[in-house]
């Protein structure tokens, strides 16, 4: 074994003092395996040295919280002896040196974290970011990574359900692969990542031990430059069928008497598997490595304990039924061994060949990294993004034209080509498909369902990070009321750039304080989480993008609401008022090449009694569909509701007054706390009454009708008609924009 | 009527039809684990669609191979009725209980979404209760749909009436437009000659309760149990 150098230390991405630090802790140098161990799990990914302290911030209890943040995974009750287990993860940067498998083991990797729980994954959904689609390399990316998802995920039969895709060229060197995966579990029959019981087997399943994915935490905590896409080596390659026999085989252990406790091997492999399970117990492990599982004969003692070789587990079994647990993997054609015991020193002891090579406290490793409150301030150039003067900007003279241009956009156009890559049906639970406000699926056997969505306006976080965040957090409680659902719980993948420049600490820290303001005043938990730092390539960073995964529970689930018209001759209302939100508005982007000024205004009261009044019109039946309005503003919403829905597709003549309000913002500005309804004409008066109740403003603004969109904008003098478009029109520009933009080249 | 769902590793639409048979309709479910080599006391076998052994090789080529498939075979030979949904249409393929092939979709990208099936023959056990001609909405999910065989066979086929589902428009037009795939003549669904054996690339078992806004896939499933109620497996043929 090679001796411990400056230079090694450095190429470990440990720092001076770090290393100090470790050598106070064993009282000794540390040898190279320990080393390696170290370095992966004081990594940023896997010790959250920079957000710890931060993250300590967020709400993580509440009536339904059955399991908090520090799990794999975080758990929310739903009665009927259910409960839900949901978390969202990154895989960006390996999604960016090689899009499909980068991609794919993300989902391998969300997967296993929701079964090692105890929970059958019911649902996926994807956040996506990318450049935009004109070079080939950011195509290459996006086809890479929808395809990845794909081909894990259905062979998984776990079907994909949602998500959201934005791009913006800011992605180009650092896509981002937010992966979301909800389980459902018996709440008495969770299992968590403990290895108490001293004296009790250790026992490694799944795929055998490879030299892929060495130091795959370290790459995903460092940033990125042109030689980057050397660190191919790095990602690991998914094998779906195996996981599909993991996941069957853990759930067949599950349902015996047989565990005390189970992790899978995610980033850091077999070593953050055996200290994190040996620290949440106070217990040591002491681990056999000549036993372990291997592809390929002459792997160092340092080679095993980094590989991140996916589809593998690592269980705590009862003494006395390593058997019955090393039949049920046999059954299931997976490796599987006894590689070591529980120890009651504290001590992770690896041995290879009967030798030691490798002794450190587990609790060292897993909880005791390095924490650090780095400085943050507002970056200079702050005032710069949200001074905007809207002089210098012309109120739109074709509103065709630029309804056409924001439908076609790849942000807000329809994401058809990418969802019908997925399977979205499988396991048949699937109440409401892609393509709606939120992804809504039935839970077999009670009368329940759940709705799940993915938000984050990451230009919003760019320009205001504060009120970016709980405009995330208010977007995704909304989508979810207009699907009928009561928010229940929330996870979040924070992706930021480097957090040791203090600009973009800043945005973090601002971002934390919104999601926390605003998630206390929905009293939504937030139950797990995952931090992305380093986002950041050739000293570009990301838009700051705090991703949320919300999750709403639907008690009947016949209360279901979609978000597109459904009968001629309805009413169609608009809760909420505008006001001129032309900030950070998508429209701005795509019409004036402009990504400035302050993000809309938010009331998070008034959001709230938004979301109790849809809620109460959807429960006691008195409207047909409900759409938020987000980016594109009112005109793209309502193009939306008339053509989202399945064939044939209804027109609409809608009536707005303008007031004092430029044109474009009353058509694309995205004013917040609105919400399109549609209703039959014979409920109109009982909305009006149950809104003005509520105190939300309220108007009928027109009707379904006819074939084509029509808006009028009127003012105290006149009435014009500033939107004439036939809905096959505006679908065909919507509907097929990202299969063109796609396949051009 | 007691059916036979068989899990080979990877499948993944196994719980879905044992849902829709058992919760929806009422009847009895065996779930068949791929290592069994005997079918004895089942009215009827399904293979159901998933990516068995990953699919890695070509779709169903590792599964034919399951000791399963054997027993699978008699029972077709003595009359029993097997469905094939799609992955396991690709296995009934690869096993030559059908004949032809499955190519990659056309666009080379796995495809999910409704389409539309003409039904071109309601004389089958799997058909019974539908009309000739009758076209049922039912959802897609696979990335090698795209069947394809010798000309001679394809006629042999035609001839036969064993073309028994092929992708058309929501009026019934059966245009390439309407296939999701590329499949030859768009076919959907084919049965052997004796009429026991159906595949099926569209998968009923989504599509069979209200719930879910669907239920043409019913009548696939209703027109097995009507085939087989009260008559012995040589008669159900």
């Amino acid at each position: 074994m090679p001796p411990v150098t400056n230079d090694l230390i450095a190429q470990h991405n440990l720092t001076g003092d770090e290393y100090q630090k470790i050598v106070e802790i064993l009282g000794r140098e540390p040898n190279l395996t320990e080393l390696g161990m170290f370095s992966v799990m004081w990594s940023e990914h896997c010790s959250y040295k920079s957000s710890r302290v931060h993250l300590k911030k967020l709400p993580t209890t509440g009536p339904r919280v059955v399991q908090g943040p520090g799990e794999n995974a975080g758990a929310i009750d739903i009665g009927d002896g259910l409960c839900v287990v949901f978390k969202m993860e990154s895989h960006n940067h390996p999604s960016f040196i090689e899009p499909y498998q980068g991609a794919a083991t993300g989902v391998g990797g969300i997967l296993r974290d929701i079964f090692t729980m105890g929970a059958r994954p019911i649902a996926l959904l994807d956040s996506l970011r990318f450049g935009e689609l004109h070079t080939p390399k950011s195509r290459h990316l996006m086809r890479g990574v929808v395809s990845g998802i794909a081909g894990y995920g259905n062979c998984m039969g776990v079907p994909t359900v949602g998500g959201e895709i934005v791009f913006n060229d800011i992605y180009a060197l650092n896509p981002l692969v937010n992966v979301f995966c909800l389980g459902v579990a018996h709440k008495d029959k969770i299992f968590r990542g403990t290895a108490a019981g001293v004296g009790n087997p250790v026992i490694y399943f799944g795929s055998k031990t490879g030299r892929d994915g060495i130091h795959g935490a370290t790459m995903a905590s460092d940033s990125f430059d042109d030689e980057s896409e050397q660190k191919r080596p790095t990602v690991q390659v998914g094998d779906p069928f195996t996981e599909k026999l993991l996941l069957e085989a853990c759930l067949e252990l599950m349902e015996r008497d047989v565990l005390v406790g189970i992790q899978d091997m995610g980033a850091a492999g077999l070593t953050s598997s055996s200290c994190e399970m040996a620290s949440r117990a106070g217990n040591g492990i002491e681990l056999d490595l000549t036993e372990v599982p291997r592809r390929e004969p002459g792997m160092t003692p340092y080679e095993i304990m980094l590989s991140e070789s996916q589809e593998r587990m690592l269980m705590v079994a009862k003494a006395g039924k390593e058997d019955e647990c090393l039949a049920i993997c046999r059954k299931w054609d997976l490796d599987v061994a006894v590689v070591g015991k529980v120890t009651a020193d504290g001590i992770l002891r690896v041995k290879d060949q009967g030798k030691v090579v490798a002794e450190i406290p587990a609790k060292a490793l897993a909880d005791d990294g390095p924490r650090y409150e780095r400085p943050y301030q507002p970056p200079s150039y702050q005032d710069m993004l949200t001074n905007l003067n809207y002089d210098a900007i012309p109120d739109v003279k074709d509103a065709n034209a630029a309804l056409l241009a924001l439908l076609e956009s790849p942000t807000v156009a329809s994401k058809r080509w990418v969802y019908e890559q997925y399977d979205h049906m499988v396991r048949t639970n699937t109440l409401v498909r892609p393509g709606s406000n939120a992804a809504v699926l039935r839970i077999k056997g009670t009368n329940k369902a759940v709705a799940m969505t993915v938000d984050c306006n990451s230009r919003y976080c760019l320009l205001h990070p504060y009120d970016g965040a709980r405009l995330a957090v208010a977007e995704a409680a909304r989508n979810l009321a207009c699907s009928g659902a009561i928010p229940v719980g929330l996870t979040d993948c924070l992706n930021f750039g480097n957090p040791e420049r203090p600009d973009i600490m800043w945005q973090f820290v601002m971002a934390i304080e919104g999601m926390k303001d605003a998630c206390e005043h929905f009293q939504i938990p937030i139950v797990s989480g995952n931090v992305s730092f380093y986002n950041e390539t050739n000293g570009l960073s990301i838009y700051p993008t705090p991703m949320l995964g919300m999750v709403g529970l639907i008690e009947n689930s016949e209360r279901t609401m979609t978000q597109w018209f459904k009968e001629e001759g309805d009413d169609v209302l608009l809760l909420g008022a505008a006001r001129e939100d032309l900030g950070g508005a998508e429209y701005l982007k795509v019409v004036h090449a402009r990504e400035q000024g302050s993000p809309p205004y938010l009331s998070l009261e008034k959001e709230k009694t938004l979301h109790d009044c849809v809620l109460s019109l959807i429960h006691e039946g008195l409207i047909q569909s409900a759409h938020d309005c987000s980016e594109g503003g009112l005109a793209v919403t309502l193009a939306e509701c008339c053509m989202s829905g399945a064939e044939p597709h209804l027109g609409a003549v809608v009536r707005l007054t303008r007031g004092r309000l430029r044109k474009d913002a009353v058509l694309f500005g995205e004013s917040q706390s609105r919400v399109v309804i549609s209703a039959k004409p014979v409920h109109r008066q009982s909305i009006l009454d149950r809104a003005t109740q509520y105190g939300v403003p309220v108007e009928v603004i027109g009707s379904i009708s006819g074939s084509r969109l029509i808006m009028y904008v009127g003012d105290e003098h006149s009435t014009e008609k500033v939107i004439d478009q036939p809905v096959a029109t505006l679908y065909d520009r919507w509907a097929y924009s990202l299969e063109r933009t796609v396949h051009e080249a | 009527m007691n059916i036979g769902v068989v899990v080979f590793p990877g499948s993944n639409c196994d719980h879905d039809c044992q849902h829709v048979l058992k919760d929806v309709l009422g009847q009895a479910v065996t779930m068949v684990w791929h290592k069994e080599s005997s079918l004895a006391g089942l009215d009827a076998v399904i293979l159901p669609g998933g990516f068995s052994y990953g699919d890695y090789l070509r779709t169903g080529a590792i599964a034919r191979f399951s000791p399963v498939m054997q027993a699978v075979k008699r029972f077709s030979v003595e009359g029993g009725l097997v469905l094939g949904i799609c992955n396991g249409f690709q296995i009934l393929l690869e096993a030559g209980l059908l004949p032809g092939a499955m190519l990659p979709n056309r666009s080379l990208h796995f495809v999910c979404r409704e389409t539309y099936v003409k039904v071109e023959n309601a004389a089958t056990p799997f058909t019974n209760r539908c009309k000739s001609g009758q076209v049922l909405k039912i959802p897609v999910a696979h990335a090698d749909g795209n069947y394809y065989t010798d000309p001679v066979t394809l006629a042999g086929l035609q001839a036969n009436a064993q073309v028994v589902f092929r992708y058309c428009t929501p009026d019934g037009n059966v245009i390439p437009e309407a296939c999701p795939n590329g499949s030859l003549d768009n076919v959907a669904g084919i049965r052997n000659a004796d009429g026991n054996v159906l595949g099926l690339m569209p998968h009923p078992e989504r599509c069979a309760e209200g719930m879910l806004g669907n239920e043409d896939g019913r009548a696939i499933f209703q027109s097995m149990m009507a085939a087989w109620e009260g008559k012995t497996l040589a008669e159900v043929r």
